[in-house]
């Protein structure tokens, strides 16, 4: 399974595509790519986004479901998630509902 | 200290002018960001994991009261409360927005500082001694051929896109305590026999991931030669460095390609054709530039010896502040304090805006004026009366910084690594804070003595770890990290690079491995003035590999 990530242009937020194309903040609105036609409709929809100028560094990345929530398979990518694992009140992390990167 | 003139003022400005422009025309979408990259790069601007980051620098780590308190204001107004001091003296906001970039910079440029050149294949801040201009042991103060250098490569047309980036670090004393064997030129300001003043020239040290110790090509270079020099390296590194592959482009691989032999044959080639040309330094400029870093006036404070041998006595926090924190000044009356950004299980570097805030206070107050970053991650407050020290000590505990560790092993070098960097493959904040809560006691901490841990997260090396006593090399393997240990390594006059010890720990491993190693070090150290450092050389790292691994392991 995979999701499209990036960072927003203007402030430098992580953000995730979400089904309807919005950007979203939180990665739980992630639209998971589950097949191939799946996977190509999350790069065209990158590849647009890049070229509109919202976002930058757009990356496709794998996932797992745990518990019911997205969860990167890569420590990097649940950092990005979340936040700083030292600053544990700083990034997304300090919102409701956003777990710290393990 | 250095202060800018006309030129450096519009100078500055136009850059900021200039970077709003490109900003603006990034995000009208103008320009792409293939565009846009290395210019943003050129002023600091790199895209990290959470946000952009910014660095700014801060040349040969000096620093006044009124640029210490716009930092603080930097990071209250425009990002989360805190700035990150890195070992290249410089410091980094972690959360700054694009579109906010160009206010930060032109705020910066009101208390004249900038981010130029703190990114891209450019000579990079030049570093020095964070005692420069007040060690007892200091020969002349390094920084102002730091200055005179920072202002020949400033956009240096011949020099802004050399094959990949260029560190400089000068240092004015024997101790070296700027690393300069680990830099791509490193100079030791020295007197020869006639008492002129001069450099020994190393060239071609680095560590990243192929860890050099510098080469000395010149015992003595007249200081008036300090730019031609400089300039016959730069352009034999220019013309002939690597550009064909990037983990071969720094000028370590050029020197150990072409040989130091015939690379010095080349530089000395170079430097015979340009030495009595146009950048032979005058006289009347060195001493020129040598009198915006005069020492402020010291009076006589005698006093200080007495109060200190009384409250030494009856005050232990303060007794071990004095032991570790405090360095002798040339002036007797007067010391060098060293604030540690060190705090026990604290982020190595990390300083809020309230505490850049009071240690502004602190030393507009009692020293002078003056504040340095030194490259391993601390403030130093250069010239603090002894009579003074106990109040300097006293409003350190009040902002929580008076942690008595310098030099000892939470005295910890890390580099952002994976919870921030986008290069990082593993974390290194989270290692360093738990090393220092398990090894954090006062007493056992200088039982252990002079111990130096510095942390990578990743390859590149900017946590140092090559040349830490105990070196820690955060990896990825199979999705998770792994910590390798490198024992022996020194970034000093004596530079050695360490050894991988074996194979790498956990992540709830590692402490408990570093823990082996210091307890395997005082197991068989001769007495308690054997360093760590003097017993791995003289042991060697079997004894260490056989306490981490077993003596079957080693055997094998």
């Amino acid at each position: 399974m995979k999701i499209l990530t990036a960072n927003r242009l203007i402030d430098g937020e992580a953000v995730w595509l979400a089904a309807d194309h919005s950007w979203a903040e939180t990665i739980h609105a992630a639209d998971i790519a589950r097949d191939d036609a799946t996977v190509e409709k999350l790069e065209r929809a990158g590849r647009a986004a890049l070229c509109k100028n919202e976002v930058v560094d757009v990356n496709l990345i794998d996932i797992e479901i745990a518990n019911g929530e997205i969860r990167p398979l890569r420590l990097r990518e649940r950092i990005r998630a979340a936040g700083p694992t030292t600053h544990p009140l700083f990034g997304k992390q300090a919102r409701p509902g956003i777990s710290i990167a393990a | 200290m250095y202060r800018y003139d006309e030129f450096d003022h519009a100078f500055v400005k136009a850059r900021v002018a200039e970077l709003a422009d490109q900003v603006e025309r990034r995000l009208a979408g103008e320009i792409t960001e293939d565009q846009f990259k290395p210019l943003r790069l050129m002023n600091g601007v790199y895209l990290q994991l959470h946000a952009y980051m910014l660095r700014i620098a801060i040349p040969y780590g000096t620093l006044s009261s009124r640029q210490m308190r716009m930092l603080a204001h930097i990071a209250r107004r425009y990002d989360k409360g805190y700035g990150h001091f890195t070992t290249r003296q410089n410091i980094q906001f972690n959360w700054p927005a694009l579109s906010d970039i160009p206010a930060i910079l032109d705020e910066l440029a009101s208390v004249e500082m900038h981010a130029i050149q703190t990114s891209g294949n450019c000579i990079r801040n030049v570093t020095a001694d964070h005692f420069a201009g007040a060690a007892a042991d200091e020969v002349a103060d390094p920084r102002p051929y730091a200055e005179i250098l920072r202002q020949w490569s400033s956009v240096h047309p011949e020099f802004s896109f050399l094959p990949r980036k260029f560190k400089i670090a000068v240092t004015g004393a024997d101790r070296d305590r700027a690393a300069i064997q680990v830099h791509d030129i490193g100079l030791h300001l020295k007197k020869n026999g006639k008492g002129e003043l001069g450099f020994a020239v190393y060239v071609g040290g680095g560590q990243g991931r192929t860890p050099m110790v510098a080469k000395k090509i010149r015992d003595f270079l007249p200081e008036e030669d300090l730019l031609s020099y400089t300039t016959a390296i730069m352009r034999v590194y220019n013309l002939n460095g690597r550009r064909d592959n990037k983990y071969k482009a720094r000028i370590k691989i050029l020197v150990h390609e072409t040989g130091v032999g015939e690379l010095t044959r080349q530089v000395e080639a170079e430097f015979e054709a340009l030495k009595d040309g146009e950048l032979k330094l005058p006289e009347t400029d060195i001493r020129a530039i040598e009198r915006y870093f005069a020492p402020p006036d010291l009076p006589e404070r005698p006093e200080g010896w007495a109060e200190l041998a009384a409250s030494r006595k009856d005050d232990a926090a303060f007794a071990a502040w004095l032991r570790r924190n405090v360095n002798d000044h040339w002036h007797p009356d007067y010391a060098s304090v060293t604030i540690s950004l060190k705090g026990i299980g604290e982020i190595p570097g990390d300083a809020s805006d309230a505490q850049m805030d009071a240690i502004a206070d602190l030393a507009q107050e009692l020293a002078f004026d003056e504040i340095r970053v030194s490259h391993e991650q601390n403030l130093i407050l250069p010239h603090v009366a002894r009579a003074d020290l106990r109040l300097v000590f006293e409003r350190l505990v009040e902002i929580g910084l008076a942690t008595a560790n310098a030099g000892l092993v939470t005295d910890i070098i890390a580099c952002p690594g994976l919870d921030y960097c986008a290069l990082a493959n593993a974390r290194s904040i989270p290692v360093a804070q738990e090393i220092s809560r398990r090894l954090g006691d006062q007493q056992r901490q200088e039982e252990i003595g002079d111990l130096k841990i510095k942390i990578s997260g990743c390859i590149n090396a900017c946590g140092h770890h090559h040349v830490g006593h105990i070196g820690i090399l955060g990896v990825e393997k199979k999705g998770t990290e792994l910590y390798q240990i490198t024992l022996g390594g020194s970034g000093d006059e004596n530079t050695t690079i360490g050894e991988i010890v074996g194979r790498g720990f956990a992540p709830d491993e590692i402490t408990d491995a570093i823990e082996t190693v210091v307890e395997t070090y005082l197991g068989l150290r001769q007495d308690s003035a054997e360093t760590f450092l003097s017993a791995y050389r003289r042991v060697g790292a079997l004894p260490f590999k056989e306490a981490l691994y077993g003596s079957s392991a080693t055997a094998a």
